[in-house]
């Protein structure tokens, strides 16, 4: 209980003083995790749009995978993307291994399915609602596409909020492609990792409730959407 | 319709606006090298300490991945650091034997200790033999936190383990517990257990949740801690910053690191001994 | 109520709006067939429709009706047999159709945006888009809830929306499926009322319905659909004073038929 309040109370004083490395921590956090949603979107919306509307030979299968990779270990991704990257790896010429750009790509990779999957859900149950009025206005392909994907933007933006939780929140596969450097790869997960193992808990739980305020906002701001939506679209 | 393109048009500004942010952020071409080194120097606040110093004297930035030596080692084959520094003396040499390091220079040494509850249910207290106080620990069957992580730290509590003539692997998940991860994890779960374990003195003084434990080993010599630093070699890896890491090396090893690493404190103790002799 | 809205509804003559409405008409179904999985639900449909009739096709749940709707309107394929529109394809000839589903379809947008939508995808140009939306609107009553999400609308404004954006095109056909089968009597009525100003203004009406008053209010001629077979094609006032089929004449006065 002590180090509970203890905790509760750097957590406070930190965020007050706006602490400069606090800050670093929390924007370098935001800008991977920002940009790595929007990566996975670009990459899920259309994708997960595609998989709903087009038949094709094992897209079964693919919906399967998809949604088991909504799973996906980040440990398990983290290894992938480190063997990738690494200058003993395919990608090694490319020199990305411990910069943000490797966190950046471990987490598209980790949210990309959790995109794709709920937008071809979303658009799969669009489509059942609309395909025949679609059909008998002569909608074409993309604007039919582009309608689904528009009608359904609220639940989308759930999905990719979703996303955003699971990539700010997550550390395994972070700290092997980061490797946790200070100013350069430390966000918010790995520094609680590290202040862990340096026995600060009380500065770890400190950060992890800054952590955990993020994850509340993100989450009610879902919750804020989808009320939204429910009230103006039923 | 309209509106969507709006969002569009909303969306491409605000990732306009944070992409450079990124990438200016992480693709500036400021001069830095990767080291690869242990988690008991960056948890211990040397590393912390004394290279801000070394960026100063030279305008070159160090990136340091804390890692067990083990995986460290790994990394550094890999061609995924410039520089090694960690402290297995047998696998440094090993690694520059394999033509993955140039050369091994000596930095600095610490030392280990045994630490365990005050309350010493195995009656370890004061033992000056390293060897001797694991084996009451193991005939005891008092409850040892182990790295179990292949870090030069584990490796040394292994071949303490050899000394003592005693196989600890047996007794694993009884009263030998592996816990797989870093000094600090391990420390936190010995804390946790109330159980003994190895640690480095650094990495123990500056730990913050030591609950019931207490040093009770020191001072044997097999307890001693050196530190290794190695530069990759770019015969194996040629994007490796040979002349950065250098640098790098010849400043730790040279007057001005070898005082700092002298200098650094932790709550007012000696942490690291430089290898050079100081005056 | 009933019979008071069946007084204001005018007759329309056949012979006045045939200049009109017709460049899609005749509709021919020659022997369709349709049988989803090798289930016969509709069978051996002859029918020709010609132009200005409101033509309301009455039958029980189950009957096939808006399965035929769907096959005129080119949405699903018969399995046998062949349907034109003066000749031409059912898909040539969808789109100066407007077709109105049991379950209003409302995009999740506002009211006009609805209407909007659709007149982008027929491929109306944006600048002409305004002044069409709003003339459609008025014509169904739904100018005040023009901002309005579509989904907040109450059932018979739901309806006379997607009725008016239906019509938006100006469309020679309207087909509608049981457009007032899940409002209550007023709702209904005002669909109703809307149905035969669209009539009125040019637009040939083909409907289904199972509810034997509102066919009567609105058939000018009925075709009689039971367990997937056409059993009579007659008009209104012959078809409810002398059915000519059994079935027919029990399901008018309102008994259970099998």
């Amino acid at each position: 209980m002590a180090d509970f309040q203890t905790a509760l109370l750097t957590a406070i004083e930190l965020v007050i003083r706006l602490d400069p490395d606090l800050i670093e921590i929390v924007w370098l956090s935001l800008k991977i995790s920002l940009l790595a949603v929007t990566f996975a979107a670009l990459i899920g919306l259309p994708l997960g749009a595609a998989i709903a509307l087009w038949r094709f030979p094992g897209r079964r299968v693919l919906i399967i995978l998809l949604n088991a990779a909504m799973g996906l270990p980040p440990v398990v991704v983290g290894l992938v993307v480190y063997l990738l990257l690494s200058r003993a790896g395919p990608l090694g010429p490319l020199g990305l291994l411990f910069t943000p750009t490797a966190m950046v790509i471990a987490q598209c990779i980790l949210v990309t399915p959790i995109i794709a999957a709920l937008t071809r859900q979303t658009v799969t149950d669009l489509h059942e609602e609309y395909d025949e009025y679609l059909r008998s206005i002569g909608c074409g392909a993309l604007r039919s596409i582009t309608t689904l994907l528009w009608d359904g933007r609220f639940r989308l933006l759930t999905a990719v909020l979703a996303g955003f939780g699971r990539a700010i929140a997550e550390v395994g596969a972070v700290l092997i492609v980061g490797g946790n450097i200070q100013h350069v790869t430390r966000v918010m997960t790995t520094t609680i990792a590290l202040e862990t193992s340096k026995g600060n808990l009380a500065l770890a739980l400190g950060l992890g409730l800054v952590l955990i305020t993020l994850a509340v906002a993100v989450n009610a701001t879902a919750t804020a959407v989808s009320d939204t939506a429910r009230r103006h679209h039923g | 319709m309209r509106l969507m393109m709006k969002h569009l048009i909303v969306m491409a500004v605000i990732l306009a606006g944070v992409a450079p942010g990124v990438t200016t952020s992480w693709a500036d071409d400021d001069r830095f090298i990767t080291v690869a080194s242990t988690t008991s120097t960056e948890n211990s606040g040397l590393l912390a300490d004394i290279l801000p110093r070394f960026t100063a004297d030279t305008g070159i930035e160090v990136r340091v991945i804390a890692l067990g030596t083990g995986q460290a080692i790994r990394v550094a084959r890999n061609g995924d650091a410039d520089v090694l520094l960690v402290h297995h003396t047998a696998s440094e040499e090993q690694f520059v034997a394999d033509g993955f390091g140039v050369e091994r220079y000596q930095v600095m040494h610490n030392d280990f200790v045994i630490v365990g509850p005050a309350s010493d249910p195995a009656g370890i207290g004061e033992m000056a033999n390293a060897g001797a106080a694991l084996a009451r620990i193991a005939e005891k069957k008092a409850v040892f936190a182990s790295r179990g992580d292949d870090s030069g730290t584990h490796k040394k509590e292994l071949l303490l383990w050899q000394a003592a003539k005693i196989n600890p692997a047996e007794a694993s998940g009884t009263w030998y517990r592996e816990t797989g991860s870093g000094m600090g994890a391990t420390l936190n779960a010995a804390s946790g257990m109330n159980a003994y374990a190895l640690t480095d003195r650094a990495t123990w003084i500056r730990f913050g949740n030591k609950g019931d434990l207490v040093i009770h080993v020191q001072g044997d010599k097999r307890l001693f801690n050196p530190y290794g630093v190695i530069l990759v070699n770019s015969g194996k890896h040629p994007h490796v910053k040979s002349d950065d890491g250098q640098v790098f090396i010849d400043w730790l090893v040279g007057e001005s690191g070898q005082r700092a690493i002298a200098a650094y404190r932790i709550e007012g103790q000696p942490a690291y001994f430089p290898t050079m002799i100081l005056d | 109520m009933a019979d008071s809205l069946a007084r204001t509804i005018p007759a329309s003559g056949v012979a006045e709006r045939a200049s009109t409405a017709g460049s899609l008409l005749p509709l021919v179904l020659d022997q369709v067939c349709y049988s989803p999985h090798g289930k016969p639900v509709l069978q051996d449909i002859n029918l020709e429709l010609a132009h200005g009739l409101r033509t309301v096709i009455l039958g029980p749940n189950g009957a096939g009706k808006s399965l035929l709707l769907r096959l005129c309107h080119g949405l699903i394929e018969p399995t046998k047999g062949r349907i034109s529109w003066a000749g031409q394809s059912t898909a040539a000839a969808a789109n100066r159709q407007g077709m109105v589903f049991q379950r209003p379809v409302l995009l999740r947008r506002k009211v006009a945006e609805n209407i909007a939508h659709a007149l982008a995808a027929k491929g109306v140009r944006r600048r002409d888009r305004e002044a069409l939306v709003r003339a459609s609107l008025e014509q169904a009553g739904l100018t005040h809830l023009a901002e309005r999400p579509a989904r907040t609308l109450s059932g018979g404004e739901q309806q006379r929306l997607t009725i008016a954006r239906a019509c938006v095109c100006d469309p020679d056909v309207l087909l509608l499926d049981e457009p007032s089968a899940s409002l209550d009597p007023a709702a209904a009525r005002a669909v109703e009322e809307l149905v035969v100003r669209i009539h009125a203004a040019g637009t040939r009406i083909i409907m289904t319905t199972h509810d034997i008053a509102q066919a009567r209010r609105l058939a000018e001629e009925v075709i009689f659909l039971h367990h997937g077979r056409l059993l009579e094609h007659s008009p209104a006032d012959e078809f409810f004073s002398a059915p000519r089929d059994p079935a027919a004449a029990r399901f008018i006065r309102g008994e259970l038929i099998d």
